[in-house]
């Protein structure tokens, strides 16, 4: 009873006090019928040693780090964290800390959460951000939602299929029972093209959303699908890779009304896929509209500065079933772990984190093309390209792990038409021997 | 005035709140990067480029780190106050969780990687499935919804579907008045007509309400049980059985959970489907906000309808099931809040089923003791007992001596506790909802309850200006809300 303090001379003196007979007894209105006779089928319990033992022979069989060098990517990174952001996230006068619904006793959290608002707007070039959302996925299904509430009479949805597969579904998933139809834009050469999209757009189309740099890696027609779509009077709903912006164009630059985004790459680990940070981020007029907490300044009785939950009617625990959305537990934590790490790369070091990856993405393309693996598309990339390969691909990324790397993305588990190309990842992490034996080892599997 | 809170301040060791941004120093950083190792040089064209990098605030490493954890001193927390937030399950985290949930082979594994790399992870996954069904008695459970919330998402999801299949017509779901407001707002995305029950005297549900408002468009009904008040329901049999004979759902709120593993389960007592707040229940950091972890769990005719992927068990191979044509798809991109589900697996692992079971019996042990220990000085509109948590009611002290909820709440920061939630739920007038939990020594609910008793005698005007000891005091709400400042700006 590792974590219960009361002895057994407390509990008579606590159920004495109660006038409860024993501990069962406690549970009196719990009709017997109902009540559980027999002890609960887990596993008996485990002491510190005895578990740490168990839990070290299970990560023992996960391929990870030096077993497998990673070039997986798809929304989860393998980017170098920095170790002061383990530092401050391990202060638990953070981390056990909850929804500051009292600001005098969250001080702490709740500027960070401002400050981490603000890193968002900068990053974004948008006004306002929200103080998080889960994950990258949900993040766009409720900027759709969002976008509803914006304009209630428009019902349709375009989204770019080079938008993250399980994005799309996320999103067909939150809309299954609301008034809205999901259309999928085809991308056959790896983007969106603008005078596709001009086709589908009309009086009814509520908002475009596409990614950018998509899940095939390629830039997109930013600018111009921006153009289009607000002349039709639609939103514009970016979904973005963090770190591309210590190079690339802000959202807030072309004309994204809400960006949205998966901030796992800042800082924090991809522990199998989550807990990860969903960004958001939205032009002012439309804040009222927005999902998730957000922290305001204000000043307290005696004029001095400092921060609150603010704008809460939006909010599910007010407004109920007319809120803005139903989440209420976010990813504060990973809020914080962002802000520690925007701060601590600061504008150069977001800039050459970026410059790291794009530089070692194009050696990695020229090193991995060879007969037998040519780029699939012809677009300018980010840290992701796609191949592709005349080997059977899952049998090619079978041998590839046996040699010790994690070789990339079968597109075909989603993209029929993609079933033999492969998108492979490259972060600022790699180094340049890395990829030199990832390639051997690559141009070894097409012998 | 301005220097007495220039002492508070250093008295409670809050050196700065500057804000980061008005730190930051042109041409300092903390984190630098390697050399580029590779011959590449390449330049985007210039309608992809951006001019400048954004315009990030400039701080050196030791700026960042005195300025975090200053701030990080002006919060509290469990591992520093006790925090007994009503609903929230504030248990203690144990260190051993964070160390372990940290090593390599657990932090670094990739989504993506392909199952045969991934083994010791997918076992725990499978077996977290297994236990989640074990406790709630059900048969099938998604580890995938991201947090409480979510899962409520995905199991009204689970319920259209299940009707859709069937043809039938049902766009109602029942919530009684005293719910959380995720039931309502899930409700509605999910794309249900929501209708409120009402709470009896007792503040159970009241059946005659419920029976009025049920008929055969109603597709599920959601129970918070035992509810916000730390009542369980006596006639939870009952209705469940009213709902099964009009073809309807009854879905288990399980943010109690707390109260009644291996004690009871909802499965047991007639819930079809529920969701885990795995961050309450067993242990996840709340992290200041989160993240949560919302697991589901279904009978087994609802399950073709759960999300994908499952974690399923082949031989002796663990792997992720996708072939799920029934499936709703999915809420959020992978598997799940992995980190959180590690840590509720760590917690079951060291409690094993004799400590489940007394984790459960003393957090209501506790509650119990600490509603004993303040009714003589307050007001506990339902009941002598409780489960896992209590409401407590301001009503006659804002009557007669014009002290509110809020008023206790704020005072109570100045004696080091975290205040219990206020003005929830909301069939208590002046609510004060408290939940000790297991974790708590009798010595702390003594301190907290006396501490409860003598601010009641306190003066009225006093409180009205609670905190005292803090750094701040009364934060301006209305013009936050007014005037919204949500960023910093040059």
């Amino acid at each position: 009873m590792s974590y219960i303090l009361n002895t057994a001379d407390d509990q008579k003196a606590m159920l004495q006090a109660v006038g409860a007979r024993s501990l069962d007894d406690l549970f009196y209105n719990i009709p017997e019928e109902l009540r559980l006779n027999r002890p609960l089928k887990v596993p008996e319990a485990l002491a510190e040693m005895e578990l740490q033992l168990l839990v070290a022979e299970l990560a023992q069989k996960n391929q990870v780090d030096d077993k497998a060098v990673c070039f997986l990517g798809g929304g989860s990174y393998d980017h170098f964290i920095p170790t002061v952001v383990d530092a401050v996230a391990s202060r638990s006068e953070y981390y056990t800390a909850y929804t500051p619904y009292q600001a005098e006793a969250s001080q702490g959290s709740l500027q960070a959460f401002f400050e981490y608002q603000t890193l968002i707007c900068q990053l974004t070039g948008l006004d306002v951000a929200n103080a998080s959302l889960y994950e990258g996925g949900s993040a766009v299904a409720e900027s759709v939602l969002m976008a509803h509430s914006i304009h209630q009479n428009r019902t349709k949805v375009l989204i770019a299929e080079s938008v993250h597969p399980e994005y799309r579904q996320v999103l067909q998933t939150y809309s299954a029972n609301l008034p809205l139809q999901v259309q999928t834009l085809p991308t056959p050469d790896g983007f969106l093209d603008p005078d596709d999209l001009k086709k589908h757009l009309d009086e009814n189309t509520l908002c475009v959303i596409v990614q950018h740099p998509n899940f095939f890696g390629c830039l997109e027609e930013v600018e111009a699908v921006g153009k289009l779509t607000k002349a039709s009077g639609a939103l514009y709903v970016v979904s973005f890779d963090p770190i591309s912006l210590g190079l690339l164009k802000r959202p807030g630059q072309y004309g994204a009304d809400i960006a949205v985004a998966e901030g796992q790459c800042l800082g924090n680990p991809m522990v199998y896929g989550g807990p990860y940070l969903g960004i958001m981020a939205c032009r002012e007029e439309y804040v009222r509209k927005m999902p998730g907490r957000l922290v305001g300044q204000t000043v307290d009785r005696n004029g001095k500065r400092c921060w609150v939950l603010t704008l809460q009617t939006r909010e599910q625990h007010i407004r109920r079933a007319k809120a803005t959305s139903n989440i209420c537990t976010n990813q504060g934590l990973f809020a914080l772990r962002a802000a520690v790490y925007l701060a601590a790369l600061g504008p150069q070091g977001l800039r050459e984190t970026a410059e790291l990856c794009i530089r070692k993405a194009r050696y990695a393309v020229e090193e991995l093309c060879i007969p037998g693996a040519k780029p699939r598309f012809a677009r300018n990339f980010f840290k992701e390209f796609t191949l592709r390969v005349s080997k059977n691909v899952p049998q090619l990324l079978e041998q590839l792990r046996n040699s010790g790397y994690h070789a990339g993305l079968h597109l075909g588990r989603w993209y029929p038409s993609l079933s033999n190309c492969i998108t492979i990842a490259v972060t600022e992490k790699r180094t340049r021997a890395e990829i030199d034996e990832f390639a051997a080892a690559w141009r070894n599997a097409f012998k | 005035m301005e220097k007495r809170f220039q002492i508070t301040d250093q008295m409670t060791n809050n050196q700065s709140t500057e804000l980061l941004f008005e730190m930051s120093h042109t041409g300092r950083r903390c984190h630098r990067l390697p050399e580029c190792d590779v011959p590449e040089i390449f330049n985007l064209p210039e309608k992809e480029a951006a001019d400048n990098p954004p315009p990030l605030p400039e701080v050196g490493e030791i700026d960042l780190i005195r300025h975090f954890v200053n701030l990080s001193k002006r919060n509290m927390s469990i591992d520093t106050n006790f925090y007994p937030l009503g609903s929230c399950t504030m248990k203690y985290n144990p260190k051993r969780h964070e160390r372990l949930g940290a090593l390599p082979g657990m932090a670094n594994v990739h989504p993506l990687q392909l199952d045969a790399s991934c083994q010791g992870m997918l076992q725990i996954l499978w077996e977290m499935q297994n236990i989640l069904g074990e406790i709630a008695g059900l048969d099938a459970v998604s580890l995938q919804p991201a947090a409480g919330a979510q899962g409520e998402l995905t199991a009204l999801l689970v319920a259209a579907a299940y009707f859709r299949a069937k043809n039938e017509q049902r766009t109602k779901v029942l919530i009684p008045d005293s719910a959380h407001g995720t039931n309502p707002a899930s409700a509605a995305i999910a794309g249900f007509d929501t209708i409120d029950i009402k709470s009896n005297d007792k503040g159970l549900v009241d059946l005659a309400d419920l029976k009025a408002k049920l008929d055969e468009r109603v597709a599920v009904f959601m129970i918070t049980n035992p509810n916000t008040l730390g009542l369980f329901d006596t006639q939870i049999a009952d209705i469940t059985r009213l709902l099964h004979d009009k073809g309807a759902l009854v879905y288990l709120d399980g943010a109690n959970m707390n109260a009644i593993v291996g004690v009871t389960r909802p499965g047991d007592f007639g819930a079809d489907m529920m969701h885990y707040n795995v961050h309450k229940t067993f242990t996840g950091p709340h992290g200041a906000g989160g993240p949560g972890s919302g697991p589901i769990a279904v009978r087994s005719f609802l399950a073709p309808f759960l999300p994908a992927p499952l974690v399923a068990k082949d031989g002796d191979r663990f792997c992720l099931d996708y072939d799920r044509p029934k499936s709703i798809g999915r809420v959020r991109s992978f598997f799940g809040n992995v980190g959180i589900l590690l840590r509720g697996y760590f917690y079951i692992r060291t409690l094993g089923p004799d400590g489940l079971r007394a984790m459960t019996q003393n957090a209501v042990l506790n509650a119990n003791y600490l509603l004993a220990r303040i009714k003589s000085g307050y007001e506990v509109p339902h009941g002598q007992r409780c489960m896992h948590e209590f409401v407590a009611s301001a009503r006659a002290l804002k009557r007669e001596k014009r002290i509110s909820a809020m008023d206790i709440a704020k005072r109570l920061l100045d004696f080091g506790y975290h205040a219990p939630t206020v003005y929830f739920p909301l069939v208590v007038p002046e609510a004060i909802m408290i939940e000790p939990t297991e974790t708590e020594s009798k010595e702390t609910l003594d301190a907290f309850a006396d501490t409860l008793l003598r601010i009641r005698e306190e003066d009225a005007e006093f409180l009205h200006q609670s905190p005292h000891a803090l750094s701040i005091s009364r934060p301006d709400e209305i013009k936050a809300a007014k005037e919204p400042i949500l960023r910093w700006k040059p």
